[in-house]
């Protein structure tokens, strides 16, 4: 029986560190594309309620907490991760496994908003966007995913065919801001 | 020269060196370019853009036409930056522009000479004859002796960017109105950016002598800055020009980050490129001075009058020894009080026969500047008054013929200035810009007193608007100075009198263009190029708009103004298209398999943003086609693996998934059994063949859908407007799964000895039979399996979780080696899906229908879909359209090229005689000749009949064969079998 290997995307392009800011790969994890079926919005939401502690998010809106939350992932999803769905859950939405189609890394550091102001156009003000609030929106010129998980933590999202262009377009941007921090 | 005691904005005692024009001169710390020049008495800095002729320095800032410089920093050559908006550094090497050998003696200011012939409109009606000549002669002889700067084309190494900022309220202008405004908002707690274009805040407070609160304008303007730097809701933004309003509350923005330095490091960007998101904005720009037109007006030493003044106040540099001032206000009176204070010896010459003198200078009330004299330098001016004619000796004169408010911003989104008769000048028309609001000398308060107020007022009604609560402060005193004016726009004379400087356009010219119906001032300008240059005619505008206006027997108000449009001041296109260089250019898409793909040497190609192998190399292969066949032959023969993880891959699921699938593709899936594979085609609502693939049923309420890898993100998006448009009560959901799954094609005849050397269990016909799908694991990994095939061979696709990709792809090569099988490229894959006559987007090039495809029956009759009552259009239906057909050579030349032509034996070679194109060819291994797919008119009703390929960019004609475009394995028996 052959013995298959996993790979993560991002483990051999990071950690990266410039000035104030360090990007770092984040270990894979159950990631579910969460879609309620019509009329089943509040059973889903109790299911999720159950296995992450939160209901559904608002617009906007999602928490991790222990690597575990449901967020906002469109108008007619959430992502749920940290956790598998439960039978609950699957009763009452589409569930679809996505622990693999993502490319996922931490921002942080005191430069971290700054960083993020050159990759994409989301309102990083901290309040604007602070921790339980996440987004999809541009990452350069990659459509991806940002969730504020503490004032100067985030955690950012593209599919995990451009991990190399993510860390490339954040490495660059990071490098811009330190050397703009030297100059100040 | 440098006057003791004066300019608070230089060091002198900390020296910087520089050249200019390889001379060696010396600045102080804190100089621009201009100041050090100036200090160093060098007067001409350039030539003129057509003319040629001596130009000097004119302003302190942004709007500078004159003096343009090339900088050489290391690789670095940045032509046209302006002297008055550099700060210099050690070693800073600046050359002047335009002159040949040199500056000061330029062989083409012959061109000042043939003046006469050289007017508005000379090009227009000289380079007319002969035709051919424009592109061979003129034009080259004309853009090698116009232009400014030159580009180095060579990529230097230097860094841009751009970055997005947000903010309630922009503040645009760190002169007196935009601090207080800033910190009126800022104090109200609103988010405030605060936008400068010099380094240092306080505006014109920089180049004044004036007090507020009874400390010199700069001190206050400095401890203002501090006020609003330790401010949480303020962000100050120095060196940061805003370029231009836009849409929704955005505004452009172009900071410079490494003007300043000697050497800066290689990751600073030069200049960010900022898109600013805001809830409102303050427009506090400022005004500019204009001159005057009068004969010979533009020599060096001519300068604004209040320039003049401010390198003595801010830099601590007189313009010249012997100082003139002509003006027709008041405010130009302080350039004399200043420089006397200065101890200099100045003389005005005030138009206004009633002015009167501020202070200790000599007065010439209602006198008039009539020409100049000097040939690279002022050397003395001529005037008139009460009728006599005299000339004064000078070598610098400062000019004012008053102040336009900087409306350019409120006109960015086609706003009209309003005429301001008290003021003579445009002043903003309220509203032109939804949100942004005025104050302060852009619109049209010119008194510092009233400045403030102005800007408490216009911040706090703003704060007020957007929800905040207001305290508003207490005005600061101020020294506040007369402003009257009395209009002078021109006085004529012998000689000619310049309006724009940078593009040489004179009030001759603009009477011109009137003289020859070019009466609109849209027509002047194009007709004149007034405005046209880059500093966007900021100092000539209202003066060639006052001319036109006496030539037309107009007023100005009725004259108007040209449109202004963004940017404000040059950006670089470097800036606007920050990001994408090298890497920057696109996002790169790799699938799993890429590492060991480009290992073992195979060439890439892009698909999408998809890299792909193109073929695997072995050695002795000396071409890809020694590669791509033996890749052929191996399917044929043994076995192949292929990545196919780019195909687009959809996961359906839903109650009403069945129902929802049967209304996007043309054939019928709700009733296609679980574990079944059905080969499914899409239309647009027009009609026309949207994508192809197949769809699997997964489960009761489960499919997983593939697309074409070109088109997976068109079809996704068709199904969510579907879905959200049109059927929104379906209950159904789409989640692309591209990404999660890594998939391989394993095809040819030992395809499932591959598969049993690498899947747990066993892989049967009864389990999977051609068209079947379903769960299998690897090494315990779960996987899905899908007996499909794009190559005509008894073929599988695996997918696993991506994660397991790479490591998948090495086993499954292992595997295959020991089969005589290996990896193939897309060159194989290509050959051989047209080997079996299977289409992809060369086909499917969103002009077929089904029918021309050859599908037809694949529209189900029994149901509708999106697209069918469409497809059923005359013109789609009609006889004649092209058909799909295969081809292949049977003439002595047995090459076939995609994008050739078809036509009839004997037809002439004409458009109107075009029978069809190829979109597909190769040469086919397992066939042994030349094939491919095209459409053709009539096609399948011509099976057997001869055509001739013509392919012009080769030079390359064939004689081709109709045939079906099934060439190999007609009745498909390798695939089933």
């Amino acid at each position: 029986m052959v013995k298959l290997t996993p790979t993560d995307p991002c483990a051999d392009l990071l950690p990266v560190e410039h000035g104030h800011a360090v990007l770092r790969a984040v270990a894979p994890t159950d990631m579910w594309l969460v879609a309620p079926y019509n009329g089943k919005a509040k059973a889903a939401a109790k299911a999720a309620q159950k296995l992450v502690g939160q209901g559904w998010p608002d617009p906007g809106q999602g928490a991790l907490s222990d690597g575990r939350g449901l967020l906002f992932f469109g108008h007619a999803h959430a992502l749920l991760v940290g956790v598998a769905p439960s039978k609950d859950l699957m009763k009452s939405a589409a569930v679809t496994d996505q622990s693999d189609a993502w490319a996922v890394v931490d921002l942080s550091g005191d430069a971290a908003r700054d960083v993020l102001a050159r990759v994409t156009p989301l309102d990083v003000r901290p309040a604007a966007f602070g921790p339980g609030q996440c987004a999809r929106c541009d990452i350069a010129h990659m459509q991806g995913a940002i969730v504020c998980l503490a004032p100067q933590q985030f955690r950012l999202m593209v599919f995990r065919s451009m991990a190399k262009t993510l860390v490339h377009d954040v490495t660059v941007a990071m490098e811009s801001v330190a050397a703009l921090g030297k100059t100040a | 020269m440098r006057v003791a005691g004066f300019g608070h904005a230089v060091d002198t005692a900390q020296p910087v060196s520089f050249t200019f024009d390889g001379k060696r001169f010396s600045g102080g710390q804190g100089d621009t370019l201009a100041s050090a020049l100036l200090a160093n008495d060098v007067r001409l800095v350039g030539r003129s853009f057509k003319y040629h002729r001596a130009r000097g320095i004119v302003t302190t800032g942004s709007e500078e036409p004159n003096a343009l410089v090339t900088l050489t920093r290391g690789a670095a050559v940045t032509p046209n930056t302006r002297a008055t908006m550099q700060p210099i550094y050690q070693d800073m090497a600046a050359n002047s522009q335009n002159a040949w050998p040199s500056r000061a003696f330029d062989l083409l200011a012959a061109n000042d000479l043939l003046s006469p012939f050289l007017g508005a409109g000379f090009y227009y009606k000289t380079f007319m004859w002969p035709q051919s000549f424009w592109e061979k002669v003129y034009e080259p002889l004309i853009r090698r002796a116009a232009g400014l700067g030159a580009l180095d084309p060579t990529y230097d190494g230097t860094r841009f960017e751009k970055a997005y900022a947000h903010c309630d309220v922009l503040v645009i202008g760190a002169g007196p109105a935009g601090l207080m405004a800033a910190w009126t908002l800022g104090q109200a707690g609103l988010d405030v950016i605060l936008a400068d274009e010099h380094d240092t805040l306080g505006g014109r407070l920089l180049l004044e002598s004036e007090t507020i609160n009874h400390t010199p304008g700069h001190i206050w303007a400095a401890e203002m800055a501090e006020k609003l730097h330790a401010m949480d809701t303020v962000r100050i933004m120095a060196n940061t020009t805003v370029t231009g309003a836009y849409d929704q509350g955005d505004f452009g923005a172009l900071q410079r980050n490494d003007a300043h330095l000697a050497n800066p490091d290689a990751t600073l960007p030069t200049e960010t490129f900022w898109r600013i998101a805001t809830r409102g904005a303050v427009l506090c720009a400022g005004a500019g001075e204009r001159h005057i037109a009068f004969p010979d007006n533009d020599r060096p030493g001519v300068m604004l009058a209040g320039a003049v003044r401010g390198y003595l106040n801010k830099y601590g540099v007189a313009a010249g020894a012997r100082v003139a001032v002509f003006a027709n206000n008041d405010n130009a009176h302080q350039t004399a009080l200043d420089l006397a204070a200065a101890g200099q010896a100045v003389t005005v010459l005030d138009s206004r026969s009633d002015a009167v003198a501020q202070g200790d200078y000599n007065l010439l009330a209602g006198a008039q500047v009539v020409g100049t004299s000097g040939r690279q330098g002022l050397r003395k001016i001529t005037f008139t008054q009460n009728g006599q004619t005299r000339s004064m000796a000078c070598d610098c004169l400062g000019i004012s013929g008053g102040w336009n408010p900087m409306v350019h911003l409120t006109c960015h989104m086609n706003g009209r200035p309003t005429w301001d008769e008290n003021l003579a000048s445009f002043v903003p028309t309220p509203g032109s810009v939804p949100g942004m609001v005025v104050a302060g000398s852009a619109a049209g308060v010119m008194a510092t007193g009233a400045v403030l107020a102005d800007a408490v007022q216009v911040a706090s009604d703003l704060a007020r608007d957007l929800g905040a609560s207001v305290q508003t402060p207490i005005l600061p005193s101020t020294e506040d100075r007369p402003t009257g004016i009395k209009p002078l726009w021109e006085v004529r004379g012998h000689g000619r009198a310049w309006l724009d400087f940078q593009n040489d356009v004179t009030t001759k010219d603009v009477r011109l263009a009137a003289q020859e119906n070019f009466r609109s001032v849209e027509h002047m300008k194009r007709y004149t190029t007034q405005g046209m240059a880059p500093d966007q005619g900021k100092l000539s505008n209202v003066l060639a708009l006052s001319v036109l206006a006496d030539a037309t027997g107009r007023g100005i108000p009725e004259t108007g103004t040209t449109t202004f449009r963004p940017p404000y001041a040059p950006v670089s296109i470097a800036a606007l298209g920050a990001g994408g260089h090298g890497k920057g250019f696109a996002p790169e898409r790799f699938t799993t398999s890429h590492a060991a793909s480009v290992a073992a040497n195979a060439p890439m190609i892009e698909a999408g943003f998809w890299y792909r192998p193109s073929y695997f190399p072995q050695p002795g292969e000396r071409t890809w086609r020694d590669s791509c066949d033996r890749e052929v032959a191996m399917v044929r023969g043994a076995v192949g693996v292929c990545d196919v993880s780019t195909l687009g891959k959809i996961d359906i699921q839903g109650p009403d998934a069945g129902a929802f699938l049967d209304l996007v593709y043309t054939g019928r899936f709700s009733t296609l059994k679980v574990g079944k594979v059905k080969y499914g085609l899409m239309l647009r609502e027009d009609g026309f063949v949207l994508d192809d693939g197949t769809t699997a049923r997964l489960g009761p309420q489960h499919f997983v859908m593939t697309t074409t890898t070109a088109a997976a993100g068109q079809v996704m998006r068709h199904l969510e407007f579907v879905h959200q448009c049109l059927r929104p009560d379906l209950d159904v959901s789409f989640a692309s799964v591209t990404e999660h799954w890594a998939q391989f094609a394993v095809a040819g005849p030992k395809a499932r000895n591959l598969l049993h050397l690498v899947v747990d269990g066993s892989v049967t016909d009864d389990i999977f039979p051609f068209m079947g799908c379903g769960a299998v694991s690897i090494g315990g990994v779960n996987a899905r399996l899908f007996r499909i095939s794009f190559s005509g061979e008894h073929a599988y696709e695996l997918a696993v979780p991506a994660r397991f990709g790479a490591s998948l792809f090495d086993h499954l090569l292992r595997a295959a080696e020991t089969l005589g099988g290996g990896p193939y490229g897309m060159e194989a894959l290509n050959v051989l899906r047209i080997e079996k006559g299977f289409i992809t987007h060369a086909e499917i090039d969103g002009r077929v229908t089904a029918d021309d495809l050859g599908l037809a029956r694949m529209v189900s009759g029994a149901k509708d879909c999106i697209g069918k009552t469409a497809a059923g259009r005359p013109g789609l239906v009609e006889d004649g359209r092209q058909q799909l057909v295969g081809l292949r050579p049977v003439g002595t030349v047995k090459k076939i090229l995609a994008g050739a032509h078809l036509f009839n034996p004997g037809d002439d070679v004409h458009r109107t005689t075009d029978q069809g194109h190829i979109t597909s060819a190769c040469y086919s291994p397992s066939v042994g000749s030349s094939l491919a797919l095209g459409f053709l008119k009539n096609g399948r009703a011509r099976v057997g009949e001869t055509v001739v390929m013509v392919e012009h960019l080769n030079g390359i004609t064939a004689t081709l064969e109709v045939c079906d475009p099934v060439f190999f394995d007609p009745d498909g028996g390798r695939m089933r079998g």
